[in-house]
């Protein structure tokens, strides 16, 4: 394996000498923070504050390109990624996107982290013309080429996936009776939308109807047991749990443990094994269903795929003090796996106008560890890069997909 | 300490001092005309972060620091400042000047309502009181009644405002100049208000409050005043960062926000006015020092870990709490007389 | 009418974990005189350090015992190195420090045991004595470790000796040390007592929240309202206060108010309780001298 990687290296680095010794870097084009030995990269991450948990896929995605630093770079330039922390808090990422922006001359901005915090940056970034790519959120607002040119996110929005649910409980549920448990912030709006326009594209006007209980918590509150009585208490048979982490566990365990047995939606935020589901026992958790568009990596069944392997050398080798349960680790790296596709394809044009231009122009790509047959395409017209998704069921102690691909559309 | 922070406030000279201070500080947009470069706006921007949260530290400063009413809330305040300029920035299609005046008259009223039952509490009880504020403010702006105004969760992306009469200013510069005046006004007129009567009054209450009433100071009243004019500056403050930031959400007033107005109260140095400037600058800068700290420790000893950030931040404020129990300003003050009485010895 | 008794039941049992919390922070206030706002996150990590014992293979209780011994010469090393040189330093200075604490334990368990949520092991029965799920065993063990801790607490703060020594070491200092208590080690204890306190509050925490760097954050906030509603220097007060909070909150949740407001509302029923009653509903008017 490493042999194999050290000659592809020196093939590299080979064909970055023939380029240049030919002038043809005379010819490259540069925008700010690109140049022939460096590429700047801007990205914020909530390192501290409630939501650390995410952190994470920062520390992944700086690993991933310390690796493709130390194999040669992209073309021959060395990514430097400059990742701060915003504590998940709106006016510091303008303060920290400013810096990168104005101070450092990044290149682009890549994989920053949370709605509120890329909301508070989006008009700015478009304002300055600077790439706000494969944005860490699924809200839908990041895929409007019309107003905001220059923002594009990156996995399945939050709206499409709640669509999904709805249609899914009204197919297979008898006479739905809808609880809803959410964060009370952006991402529970968009995934509450969503499933509303879902039910009500099945049930016509009197859609509402269906939702016995709708209940919300806040990220600082202790427990969401007494939530997850009140809807119990309500005589819902489905439960659309859009919750984090920590709370979709707590939730889990606890209807459980009072009996409760409806159809559960659990989001795809936290539809992790390793970080949800095992903690909230294998056992509370048979039948529940989510929207899957990433391998499993705690489910045995792709742990023979040859891009599991490669995912797990990886890890081993450059992201040793990560955590291998840890689904967030797959979401940096892919993040960061298409950030140097995109890169690459940029060839000597690393300018803004052309990692935009290559960032819209993903055909067919196939990205590892997503699941089999989902690829992502954008086009000037078309901002969200993956917009299909896969429904699976905990079957024992993992997911088992079920159904065909989905999207919005079918 | 008393002693030490009046001499601080009224000393001879500081005047001075401070009408070159500010004169320095109005000459630094004119830097970027003479040396233009990519990322000035960007030090203008956090010169303007700078003086929010010194003002927002002033007002906490006015009520802690002078009259010794902790509060642990005062990032409700500032949200409820940013909110209504926002709210009459987007919905009455305000000029973003404008909303000052209403955001000052909101937030002394809203102080001064919640200074009444803060009469009735005492230390711990008045740090809890101010501290359900802080937590109860960002769940009521996302409430549901309220979302046709406030956004709701989503919040309110603003405008950012040009430089009027065609001045040959950024964006930036401009806000600078504007965020400033404000803040000039509002030191001044807390300079002048401390030194005078009623500032007497209020650090009498702080030191003594039951002699202070027997002297025939009305206590109640000056401590709910107290209470509106520390509201009407961190509110302010919140106004002036709706408008620099130009977006308001929820998130973004959290609790740690009124945390970290007590931490730059206290490192600025309580009851100081140039403490208030200190903390102010202090809250922009510890954490871009804290993450460099972190980079650096990483590459220079070869960790596999990355030291957390705000580790490297708690040791820092530990650190300056040892060498400075009452802050910056206030161990500036005692170094300053130390070698001044050395001298005249 | 069940329903009813589940969200009381389940009010409880958060009250319980409020409870063990105020009870810590009632312990550094009698001892020392200050509100630790660190007093969550030193739970927290004192719950990593089980949670560690326990992977390592040592059975519940054998880590559970550990747990408290190490937590309490954790808490007594912290006031002996970290705290003592501030002993003269204004109050609000000490609050940063416990701001500066809080910060240093929350990033270092994050980085030492990252930020994903963990099961912690519960050393009572699964499942429910009632067969309806009302109330569940650890429920039940959660309530009565707590009730344990406060009659212990009580005993040895009114009893004994040494717990006689330092209530007197933190309401007159100057008079205790004439008469012959060490004053400063004093309040080493009681940070130790304190610490250990909350390992247990921690341990008991966890199996109902999962634990994680920020599990304590929100229940610090319950913790603080219930010791101050019950009045901050009584133990048992505290303990009252953390089930009438845990309890309202509930039933104002649910009945009143919407989940979306009850933080707030409870909060501010707490407050009005304080207006009417400054020192709490159990705790003593201090009387000052002039």
């Amino acid at each position: 394996m490493t042999m194999k990687l050290r000659r592809r290296d020196a093939l590299l680095l080979a064909g970055g000498t023939l380029v240049t010794s030919r002038g043809a870097r005379a010819e490259a084009k540069y925008g700010p923070g690109a140049s022939d030995t460096e590429i700047k990269i801007g990205n914020t991450m909530p390192y501290s504050g409630n939501a650390s948990a995410y952190g994470v896929v920062g520390r992944a995605q700086a690993a991933y390109f310390r690796m493709v630093n130390e194999q040669g770079g992209v073309n021959g330039r060395k990514i430097n990624f400059l990742s701060l922390d915003d504590g998940y808090s709106p006016p510091k990422t303008v303060e920290l996107v400013r810096q990168l922006v104005e101070r450092d001359q990044v290149l682009l901005l890549f994989s920053t982290l949370g709605t509120a915090c890329n909301t508070a940056i989006h008009k700015y970034v478009n304002q300055k013309k600077v790439p706000h790519i494969l944005i860490a959120s699924g809200a839908s607002k990041w895929g409007n080429p019309k107003q905001f040119p220059w923002s594009m996110g990156w996995q399945p929005d939050y709206h499409t996936e709640g669509l999904i649910y709805a249609k899914h409980a009204l197919a297979t549920v008898k006479d739905p009776k809808i609880g809803i448990l959410r964060q009370n912030d952006d991402m529970g709006v968009d995934y509450l939308d969503g499933f509303m326009e879902g039910l009500k594209a099945g049930l016509g006007k009197d859609y509402e109807k269906s939702v016995v209980a709708a209940v919300t918590y806040e990220v600082t509150d202790p427990t969401v047991d007494s939530q997850v009585l009140q809807l119990k208490n309500s005589g819902a048979n489905v439960f659309y749990n859009v919750t984090t982490p920590k709370f979709a566990a707590q939730a889990i365990k606890k209807s459980a443990e009072i009996g409760w047995k409806p159809a559960q939606y659990l989001v795809n935020v936290s539809a992790s094994i390793g970080a949800v589901i095992r903690p909230a026992g294998f056992e509370n958790s048979q039948g529940i269903i989510t929207a899957a568009y990433l391998k499993d990596i705690t489910d045995p069944r792709w742990h023979g795929a040859p891009d599991y392997l490669e995912w797990k050398a990886w890890m081993e080798k450059w992201n040793p003090t990560a955590n291998l349960i840890e689904s967030a680790n797959v979401s940096g790296y892919i993040g960061a796996i298409v950030m140097t596709r995109i890169l690459k394809n940029c060839g000597d044009d690393l300018t803004r106008e052309n990692v935009m231009h290559q960032t819209a122009s993903m055909k067919d790509w196939e990205v590892p560890m997503l699941l089999p047959g989902i690829k992502a395409n954008t086009s000037p017209t078309d901002y969200f890069p993956l917009q299909s998704v896969n429904l699976a069921r905990i079957d024992g102690e993992h997911w088992t997909l079920f159904g065909d691909l989905m999207t919005a559309g079918s | 300490m008393a002693a030490i922070t009046n001499s601080w406030a009224t000393r001879r000279g500081i005047g001075a001092l401070a009408i070159l201070f500010w004169l320095a500080m109005a000459a630094l947009p004119l830097l970027g005309k003479i040396y233009p470069s990519e990322s000035f706006d960007y030090y203008m921007f956090m010169g303007q972060s700078m003086m929010v949260y010194a003002i927002a530290v002033l007002g906490l400063n006015l009520l802690t620091g002078f009259n010794g009413q902790i509060s642990l809330g005062h990032g409700a305040f500032f949200a409820l400042g940013a909110y209504v300029t926002a709210i009459l920035m987007n919905d009455g299609n305000w000029p973003y000047w404008t909303t000052l005046p209403v955001v000052a008259i909101v937030c002394f009223g809203a102080g001064f309502l919640f200074g009444f039952p803060a009469l009735k509490l005492e230390s711990h009880y008045l740090a809890l009181a101010t501290f359900t504020l802080a937590i109860a403010v960002p769940q009521i702006l996302k409430h549901k009644a309220i979302a046709g105004w406030t956004g709701g969760v989503a919040g309110l992306v603003l405008e950012k405002p040009d430089a009027p009469f065609g001045l040959p200013l950024s964006p930036d510069q401009w806000l600078f100049y504007f965020c400033l005046i404000v803040a000039m006004v509002l030191f001044w007129a807390a300079f002048n208000m401390l030194r005078g009567r009623s500032g007497r009054a209020m650090m009498a209450i702080r030191d003594h409050g039951m002699a202070a009433g027997t002297m025939g100071i009305d206590t109640s009243l000056y401590k709910t005043i107290t209470f509106g004019i520390s509201a009407l500056y961190t509110g302010l403050a919140g106004a002036l960062s709706a408008i620099t930031v130009a977006y308001v959400a929820p998130d973004s007033f959290a609790l740690p926000l009124s945390i970290a107005f007590l931490v730059g109260l206290v490192v600025g140095g309580i009851s100081s006015l140039s403490g208030c400037l200190i903390g102010g600058i202090f809250l922009v800068l510890v954490q871009n020092w804290s993450q460099s700290l972190s980079d650096w420790m990483k590459s220079t000893f070869d960790l596999r870990y990355d030291v957390p950030s705000w580790a490297i931040y708690g040791v820092l404020l530990l650190l300056l709490m040892y060498v400075m129990p009452t802050g910056v300003a206030g161990g500036c003050g005692r170094l300053y007389r130390f070698i001044t009485q050395r001298r005249a010895r | 009418m069940e329903f009813l008794l589940q969200q009381i039941a389940s009010g409880l049992t958060s009250g319980a974990i409020y409870a063990c919390v105020a009870l810590g922070l009632v312990m550094i206030y009698v001892s020392t005189d200050h509100i630790n706002f660190a007093q969550g996150e030193m739970a927290m990590f004192a719950t990593y350090i089980a949670w560690a014992l326990i992977q390592a293979g040592i059975p519940y209780w054998i880590a559970f015992g550990l747990t408290i011994l190490i937590a309490f010469t954790g808490g007594l090393l912290i006031q002996r190195f970290i705290l003592k040189p501030l002993e003269h330093a204004p109050v609000l200075a000490l609050v940063v420090c416990f701001i500066a604490l809080l910060s240093i334990f929350n990033a270092i368990a994050g980085m030492l045991w990252s930020y994903t949520v963990k099961q912690f092991p519960s050393p009572f029965p699964i499942g429910d004595p009632t067969g309806h799920g009302l109330i569940s065993y650890h429920q039940i063990g959660v309530v009565a470790v707590t009730a344990i801790m406060l009659g212990v607490l009580t005993i040895f703060f009114r009893f004994t000796t040494l717990g006689l020594a330092m209530r007197a070491a933190a309401q007159n200092p100057a008079s205790a040390r004439l008469m012959g208590v060490r004053v400063s080690w004093m309040l080493a204890l009681g940070w130790g007592l304190a610490a250990a306190i909350g390992s247990v509050a921690g341990m008991m925490v966890a199996p109902i929240v999962f634990l994680d760097p920020n599990m304590m954050t929100g229940i610090l906030i319950y913790g603080f309202a219930g010791a101050l509603v019950g009045g901050i220097g009584n133990p048992g007060g505290a303990v009252v206060g953390g089930f009438v909070v845990g309890v309202l909150e509930n039933l104002v949740g649910t009945y009143l108010i919407g989940n979306e407001l009850k933080l707030t509302f409870a909060l501010i029923i707490v407050v009005g309780v304080l207006i009417l009653k400054p020192a709490g509903l159990f705790g003593r008017v201090n009387v000052k001298r002039v």
